[in-house]
């Protein structure tokens, strides 16, 4: 039998209040890579693809190394009408997604885009071509959603070419890499990505996830998707740790970094615990002029999904304070399973202003659209 | 409280299930081996449906390295983060006492003067209480 299916309740309640959103994480996928991706792709790339796929710097070639909460990571009720993949299909999302939660800007974050391939020139040359894909399917024929320049992050040289290809293009508004590199993110290798974003003024968003090569903790690999998804917080103060120390921000001081996907509750303690090592350690650390908790808050914005979830909301409203109700930006992760609705996160209290920062005008701040 | 008329028992066999709109309540109805129970069709952490979820059985660890199936299709798996219920109790599997969704009071009976379409005039229909 069918099972009719109404509007979520919750969606009622969005379209009411007219509670404008910006959703900073919105994950759009290929009705078909042959046909939306392969005409960016010069032919014998399109071959390789063929004959070997993606390949990935990960121990588990067929797939994600863990299994997901659901099918394909993906909320059960965002599957097209029409078929394919949840984030498919331009319509759907409109009215699924955009539509219901009056959502006027969308960031698209691709994923499976070429990041982290093993051959870097397939790297760079498949990037390419999903950021041709975003303009053709996405962002010119819907001006609520913005594009992210993929790159082929571990070469740089490569990188900064397609960063500069973009530069001006309405269509982008951040440059995109994923959490677990290669090695860990200050690395001198990266640095002309960063000179690149400081540059031309191109916030720099680094997503969960990633095929470094790394296990996906510092204890190795573990067993369980739970252990996969927390582990994500420790990557992100990693990466974080890393560029500050290395002295990627006193070298950029404009360099905007935007963690998605990794939690932000963690920022704190880490920001505390680097700030007293720091004070132990200046001998080693000259370039790094400032406590390392000022480059935080200087140069580091957080994306909230999936959101925390305290038992009492109020412990949440110290750790906003301390980040800074400016560098939180609200996100769904829309189509995937761990969605997060905007009227049923436990926000802490704020004023009506502060509100509209966070769920709108801070990513309109950031990225100047 | 009212009862109301919401679909012919025949056409949701056991192990299937029914989405209805009950007074602007949406309700999702399940029968579980020839039993009907209903639910308010809303996760309470987001709001997901419930009735979107896949129905799964209860796996639990008496203890460590330990394991028992049953009850299959009786827990009901939110579609977005997969939060599990009790189909007979709306209760959740993590936290019964506190997180639950709302329990809808449903039987079957004979209605010979319903006005509504698609319920069985010779035959139970589904009543539910709400």
């Amino acid at each position: 039998m069918t099972v009719e299916t109404i509007q979520n309740p919750g969606a009622a309640i969005a379209a009411g209040q007219k509670l404008a959103i910006a959703d900073c994480d919105i994950h759009p996928s290929p009705k078909s890579v042959e046909k939306e991706v392969f005409p960016y792709l010069e032919k014998r790339w399109q071959d390789h693809y063929n004959t070997y796929g993606l390949l990935l710097r990960q121990p588990y070639q067929n797939g994600p190394a863990y299994p997901k909460g659901q099918p394909d990571a993906a909320r059960r009720d965002a599957y097209p009408p029409n078929g394919g993949r949840p984030g498919s299909d331009l319509a759907f999302m409109q009215t699924h997604h955009l539509d219901r939660y009056n959502i006027q800007l969308g960031i698209l974050n691709p994923l499976r885009s070429g990041q982290g391939l093993q051959n870097p020139d397939f790297a760079a040359a498949y990037c390419k071509a999903v950021n041709d894909w975003q303009i053709a399917e996405w962002t010119s024929k819907e001006p609520r959603l913005k594009g992210s320049i993929c790159i082929p992050y571990e070469d740089a040289a490569l990188s900064v070419q397609e960063i500069e290809r973009r530069v001006g293009d309405p269509n982008f508004v951040q440059a995109f890499m994923l959490i677990r590199t290669s090695e860990p993110m200050g690395n001198r290798r990266y640095w002309p990505i960063y000179e690149a974003c400081a540059k031309n003024n191109i916030p720099l968003a680094v997503h969960a996830f990633g095929f470094g090569g790394s296990p996906v903790t510092g204890g190795g690999w573990p067993s369980f998707y739970i252990e996969d998804m927390v582990g994500h917080a420790q990557s992100a103060q990693n990466l974080i740790s890393s560029i500050v120390l290395e002295g990627v921000f006193e070298r950029w001081p404009s360099l905007k970094l935007i963690i998605v996907e990794a939690g932000f509750a963690w920022a704190p303690s880490l920001g505390w615990r680097l700030d007293r090592v720091w004070r132990q350690n200046r001998h080693e650390l000259p370039h790094v002029k400032r406590p390392p908790s000022e480059y935080m808050r200087q140069n580091v914005w957080y994306t909230t999904q999936p959101f925390e979830e305290p038992d009492r909301r109020s412990h949440l409203k110290d750790t906003f304070e301390w980040i800074g109700w400016d560098r939180l930006l609200f996100a769904t992760d829309y189509p995937h399973w761990d969605f997060d609705d905007p009227q049923r996160i436990p926000l802490p209290r704020a004023d009506a202003e502060t509100r509209n920062a966070f769920f709108l005008q801070n990513a309109r701040d950031l990225y100047g659209v | 409280m009212a009862k109301h008329v919401v679909g012919a028992a025949k056409d949701v066999p056991p192990g299937e299930r029914l989405r209805v709109d009950v007074a602007g309540t949406p309700v999702v109805i399940y029968n579980l081996g020839g039993e009907y129970f209903g639910l308010l069709d809303r996760c309470p952490h987001m709001g997901g449906l419930l009735s979107e979820g896949i129905q799964i059985g209860l796996v639990e660890a008496p203890k460590p390295g330990c394991y028992s199936y049953d009850r299959a299709g009786e827990i009901v798996r939110c579609p977005w983060h997969g939060w599990e219920f009790d189909i007979r109790t709306g209760k959740s599997r993590f936290d019964p006492k506190r997180w639950k969704t709302r329990p809808v009071e449903v039987e079957t009976a004979e209605v010979k003067d319903a006005q509504t379409i698609d319920v069985a005039q010779d035959g139970l229909n589904i009543v539910v209480t709400l």
